[in-house]
């Protein structure tokens, strides 16, 4: 809401010299959140007059440019009081017309900033001032050229800041839905006369003539969505009147475009008092107005020019002809105001507000009207708004209003609210005694009776938003001051800290820190092109994603499955933008349709629902399992003066899983997998137990490609989640032997396919219980190895709890572990 | 020697007198003193001090000689050759000192070169800065909930006091699932994790909930369509807004400082009433709006204002309380609910809002794994 404070000194008595900050500042303290202050014409200077055209000469310029030379009557305002030689470059006025000129020395604003006017030679001629146009005064667009007064608008020499009503401040609020009566002068001015604890005049009080029959006939089929009608008719309008300067000027300060004087009076008097008005051309109008629903495939053109489509549920005003509005929201084309409308028709209703928000929203109309009777309007407007509109319009259009006066329905009766007397001061913790609530309420406009321990409360027509006893308490609250509650911090009962999940995920958080990843944290929206860019098969179960009803972009319309192409997204940025070394991780939420396709049940509010429904409820939330994911790319060590570098390559990615899992305390066992977005041959499948957790490895060359980060990156997708869970609640202390070690060292040839690991459970398996530990420490290929075979070296480490082994004992236990290796996989020692 | 001296050699005599000894022991310490290094000194000591060495070979003749000279004699050998052994000994160490000295000195290294071999990691700030966030409350006792980022449009809306026709749930703010009938959205704040506690709970109940929530919102330096809200909820017997402000009082001097306070706004929020928004005194400016770094004399934190919008609040409206199964007559509560995004943001100076989600390994890197 932008209200001018000229307007709202209307209504209020407030001392002149408060300043514009001043209120705003009250109005914040009091939930009218200041946007914006804007003070209108306080960057221009004068002089700045009112001048008359005595000559006009039009010049055609080497440029191609027509200009005229013009002499202006301004008075004595140039102190001379001889004619003011201007240049003039617009063409829309003619001799004898009153303009407004800045003279040598004004001070106009500018696009960058004030600009002073001068005397300065031009187009051969020495221009003193300049002829100013809408945009040059800051009264909006540009027209036509310049600003041409209306011919009684003032004399030469008539300062123009006064007579344009220039000058102004503007207060811009921020209006919570629950405060609709501040989208109003007069609310605003009740606010005003509040915090300053003046006295307030009620726009909206004015004597109106008692109803009657001869009024523009008026029929509402349906009073829930329209309670009450009202219409009152000018004739004998002049449609080429136009607007007062004041009028317009507030219209336009208020945010709005000043248009004609018909519809700048319905829009200057919403603004005013906050009720929507709408006019008709009562000579396109045929038949009674009807205020109804729409029917089936019924259609409206709205002022706006489109062509709608009607909803059974959009509350229509019709007349013979059909639809000619969308009632409170927006007019139809065919009734609508216009150059040649002599006779008003005014419309000041009350309509519902949760019908008009649904039919606004339905058709994309947020209109002023809209924003205010969606949030609530007084529904004892109508009859004074239609009046204030029928004076304004004859008071500047001339023509006479009509005695008839059309009232249709009757205002919603206001809800009574009973209230402990104590309840503001128990619920703010602010001392209010029971005196004080109840002068608060008042002053609000409600009507309170205090009984005992009980407050009664009827609150006034303006405040639709009260109907809560704590609904009341925020309006004590706020007049006795947010500033007065005091801080006192609540003590709780003993808490169990952190959750073992949540502990868990920051251990796992650090190590990955710790291994040198940088987390990201990216949007979880992906799309087709994404998945197509992973390598996904047609039927991999990640293709089958949660669709958004109204994705943010057609690209990315569904919730996802991976955290990958959000990764490798990271990766190629920071590689485009010139890093050479990115190894990224992420955790968070996939999500995974359920397969049941559950739906959530809408369950009551007044009460807990039923267990039963809840539980059907909890159980339609898809599955959305807590994912970590990795992508490596470029160096893990730099070349330097220690030596040659090192790329991250496959088995970085499955040692990361590896280190969260010893983090955890969890094992996992890792055996080949071909699974996209990962290179055949280089794919990790990652387990705990018998369950798989996700994979690790080299990405698949063509997905690098699509996305557009180096060949060989690497990559890691595991369920967090399942690692977590494995993870024990409490490390249980190993045992270990203080005996000496015995190490002996084996290499075996096997078959270059066989996987080290197997063999190297085999070792461990046959070497028995004296074995410690088993450690790969050289794989090699090569001359000294037959075709098709690997040789693997192995360390394996005994040790007796009870006494330190001899060499026959570690010998035989070294000899049981190479036996198994040759039955079980044909390996053949190596001397 | 002990004995007879069997392996006597009268052509090896060597004379035991006074003058014969002291010269043996003259001529050993010049050796010793003359021995440039370890090596050197290795043959000095198999010189004088070896089995062939004259100081032996005449330990060796004591033997021989008659019992009232054996004493003199052993007693003038005997202390010839300790001394010429600590005069070995000792030049051993200094020698031995200098050697390592020497080698030190050519281990020397540039301490300067670069060590950095492994690759910088990082946590990103938003994580860090929720767990900060949710350490202040543990400490006091409160616990850290969680919940579903697509959850329950009941939950997201109704349960909270936002009717279907609220304008909250139209199109452009929430971020809706297919198909419609599901009633499924992702949450547009944290709440719902509110709305399951209480569900699942009974009061006392105090719980942070921080998280990822959506909204249909431009991408832009100030906004985003997804981004990271902590909310705490209170319902007690005898909560009133006084605890709400004596909370966030505290929570904020334990985010920027001792001094740190608090100011209350009205406002609305339909899971709240009364409602405020609450403003955070500038941790920089002090409050004042002015500062003497900036171009503009302005404070750039506040934009001059002295305060930061911080988040909203209230008392839990006592619909939400009953449509959670909580009796509003015994049970009070508080609510309130910040942008992480936004407080990182401010307290941190970014500048811009996509700095978060963009990835840029330098924007993170330089927070570490804590801030």
């Amino acid at each position: 809401m932008r209200a001018p404070l000229s307007w709202v000194r209307e209504y209020v008595d407030l001392p002149a010299d408060v300043s514009a900050e001043e209120v705003a500042r009250r109005l914040t303290a009091l939930g009218l959140k200041l946007e914006a202050l804007e003070h209108p014409g306080a960057e221009m200077s004068g002089p700045l007059v009112v001048g008359r055209v005595l000559t006009m000469e039009p010049e055609t310029h080497s440029n191609g440019k027509t200009v005229n030379w013009c002499t202006v009557d301004v008075s004595d305002a140039n102190g001379t009081g001889e004619p003011q030689g201007i240049v003039c470059g617009a063409h829309n006025f003619a001799v004898g017309d009153l303009v407004v000129v800045v003279l040598p020395g004004g001070v106009l604003p500018g696009p960058h900033g004030a600009i002073e006017i001068g005397a300065r030679k031009t187009y051969g001629h020495l221009s003193a001032g300049m002829i100013c146009s809408a945009r040059e005064l800051g009264l909006g667009e540009d027209q036509a050229g310049i600003v041409v007064l209306p011919s009684d608008a003032g004399k030469p020499g008539d300062d123009a800041f006064a007579l344009l009503h220039l000058r102004d401040d503007v207060i811009e609020m921020e209006i919570n839905p629950d405060r609709a009566y501040a989208l109003s002068i007069r609310g605003v001015a009740r606010e005003v006369a509040t915090a300053f604890d003046v006295d307030f005049r009620d726009p909206a009080e004015r004597s109106v003539p008692t109803p009657n029959a001869a009024g523009y006939p008026v029929r509402v089929e349906d009073p829930a969505g329209c309670p009450v009608f009202v219409t009152r008719t000018v004739t004998g309008f002049d449609p080429s009147a136009p607007s007062p300067a004041w009028m317009a000027r507030r219209v336009q300060l208020a945010g709005m475009r000043s248009i004609s004087l018909a519809v700048d009076v319905t829009n200057y008097v919403m603004l005013e008092l906050g009720n929507p008005i709408h006019g008709y051309d009562a000579d396109r109008l045929s038949g009674p107005i009807v205020v109804r629903r729409a029917r089936q495939g019924e259609r409206l053109t709205t002022l706006d020019g489109t062509d709608r489509a009607l909803a059974t549920e959009d509350l229509l005003i019709t007349d013979d002809s059909g639809p000619i509005g969308l009632a409170g929201v927006m007019g139809g084309q065919t009734t609508e105001l216009s150059g040649d409308t002599s006779t008003v028709v005014i419309e000041a209703a009350h309509f519902d507000a949760v019908s008009i928000f649904r039919t606004a929203r339905r058709h994309k109309l947020p209109t002023e009207g809209a924003k205010r009777w969606e949030r609530g309007v007084d529904p004892l407007l109508p009859a004074y708004a239609a009046d204030r509109v029928a004076e304004l319009l004859v008071a500047h259009g001339g023509g006479r209003i009509e005695e008839g006066v059309t009232y249709v329905g009757a205002p919603p009766a206001p809800i009574e609210i009973t209230a402990p007397a104590d309840l503001a001061a128990r619920v703010s913790g602010v001392p209010v005694e029971g005196g004080t609530a109840v002068d608060a309420l008042r002053r609000v406009g409600c009507t309170v009776r205090a009984d005992d321990d009980v407050l009664t409360v009827l609150p006034p027509a303006w405040r639709p938003d009260l109907t809560d006893p704590y609904d009341l308490v925020e309006e004590v609250v706020r007049l006795v001051g947010y500033d007065q509650v005091p801080s006192v911090l609540p003590a709780a009962p003993a808490g169990r800290g952190l959750t073992r999940d949540q502990r868990l995920r920051r251990r796992v958080g650090f190590a990955l820190a710790g291994l040198g990843l940088v987390e990201v944290k990216s949007f979880p929206f992906v799309g087709p092109e994404d998945l197509d860019a992973l390598g996904l098969a047609e039927d991999d179960v990640r293709r089958a994603t949660i669709a958004l009803a109204n994705p943010l972009s057609t690209e990315q319309p569904a919730l996802t499955t991976t955290l990958l192409p959000g990764l490798l997204r990271a990766a190629a940025r920071n590689v485009g933008r010139g890093a050479a070394d990115v190894h990224l991780f992420e955790t968070a939420a996939v999500f995974v349709p359920s397969p049941d396709g559950a739906k959530a049940p809408i369950l009551g509010v007044d009460w807990r629902p039923d267990q039963a429904d809840l539980d059907k409820l909890l159980a339609a939330i898809p599955e959305q399992p807590h994912i970590l994911s990795v992508v490596m790319t470029g160096r893990l060590q730099p070349s330097g003066w220690w030596g040659a570098g090192r790329a991250a390559m496959w088995s970085d990615a499955v040692q990361v899983v590896r280190e969260v899992a010893r983090v955890l305390g969890v094992d996992v066992e890792v055996s080949a997998a071909s699974r996209a977005p990962w290179h055949p041959g280089r794919c990790a499948q990652m387990r705990i137990g018998d369950l798989v957790i996700g994979h690790a490895g080299e990405l698949h060359p063509g997905v690098c490609a699509r996305y557009d980060v180096p060949p060989r990156t690497c990559a890691v997708e595991v369920d967090l989640g399942a690692l977590l869970a494995a993870a024990p609640d409490v490390v249980r202390a190993a045992s270990f032997s203080s005996y000496p070690v015995a190490k002996e060292d084996v290499a075996l040839l096997v078959d270059a396919s066989l996987p080290a690991a197997a063999v190297g459970t085999t070792l461990r398996e046959g070497a028995g219980e004296l074995c410690e530990s088993v450690r790969l420490f050289d794989l090699y290929t090569g001359d000294q190895v037959p075709e098709g075979k690997k040789s693997l070296a192995f360390a394996l480490r005994f040790r007796a709890p009870d006494r330190t082994l001899t060499e026959a004992e570690t010998g035989a236990a070294r000899d049981a572990a190479v036996a198994l290796a040759v039955e079980r996989h044909g390996a053949v020692q190596r001397a | 020697m002990s004995g007879p001296n069997a392996s006597y050699d009268p052509v090896q005599v060597t004379p035991l007198g006074a003058e014969q000894v002291a010269q043996m022991r003259a001529d050993a310490l010049e050796a010793i003193a003359a021995a440039a290094d370890l090596d050197a000194l290795t043959q000095v000591r198999r010189a004088h001090l070896g089995d062939r060495s004259p100081l032996a070979l005449a330990n060796r003749e004591i033997g021989a000689l008659p019992p009232q000279a054996r004493k003199d004699a052993g007693q003038r050998v005997g202390r010839a050759r300790g001394e010429v052994q600590s005069a070995l000994d000792e030049r051993q160490a200094v020698l031995e000192a200098e050697r390592e000295a020497r080698m030190l000195v050519e281990e020397t290294v540039d301490v300067t070169l670069p060590s950095d071999r492994g690759p910088r990691g990082a946590r990103h700030p938003l994580t860090t800065l929720s767990e900060r966030i949710a350490d202040v409350f543990v400490a006091m006792g409160w616990e850290v909930a969680e919940g579903p980022e697509l959850d329950a449009e009941w939950l997201n809306f109704d349960a909270l006091n936002l009717g279907p026709d609220h304008p909250a749930r139209t199109l452009q703010d929430t971020l809706w699932v297919q198909p419609a009938d599901a009633h499924l959205v992702l949450r547009t704040h944290t709440s719902p994790v509110q709305a399951r506690t209480m569900l699942t709970r009974t009061p006392p109940i105090h719980v942070i909930c921080p998280g990822r929530v959506f909204r249909a919102d431009e991408y832009d330096a100030t906004h985003s369509p997804v981004f990271h809200q902590v909310e705490g909820l209170v319902v007690d017997k005898g909560i009133s807004m006084a605890h709400l402000k004596g909370t966030l009082d505290h929570f904020a001097r334990a985010m920027f400082g001792a001094d740190s306070t608090t100011r209350f706004r009205p406002s609305y929020f339909p899971f709240t009433e009364p409602s405020a928004e609450v403003d955070l005194a500038c941790f920089v400016c002090g409050g004042t709006g002015a500062s003497s770094i900036s171009d503009t004399g302005t404070c750039r934190t506040c934009k001059g204002e002295g305060w930061i919008e911080w988040g909203g609040c209230g008392v839990v409206n006592p619909r939400v309380l009953a449509a959670c199964g909580i009796d509003a007559e015994t049970y009070s509560g508080f609510a309130f609910g910040m942008g992480i995004d936004r407080t990182l943001m401010f307290r941190h100076g970014i500048e811009d809002l996509r700095d978060l989600f963009e990835g840029d390994v330098r924007f993170t890197t330089a927070f570490g794994t804590g801030l």
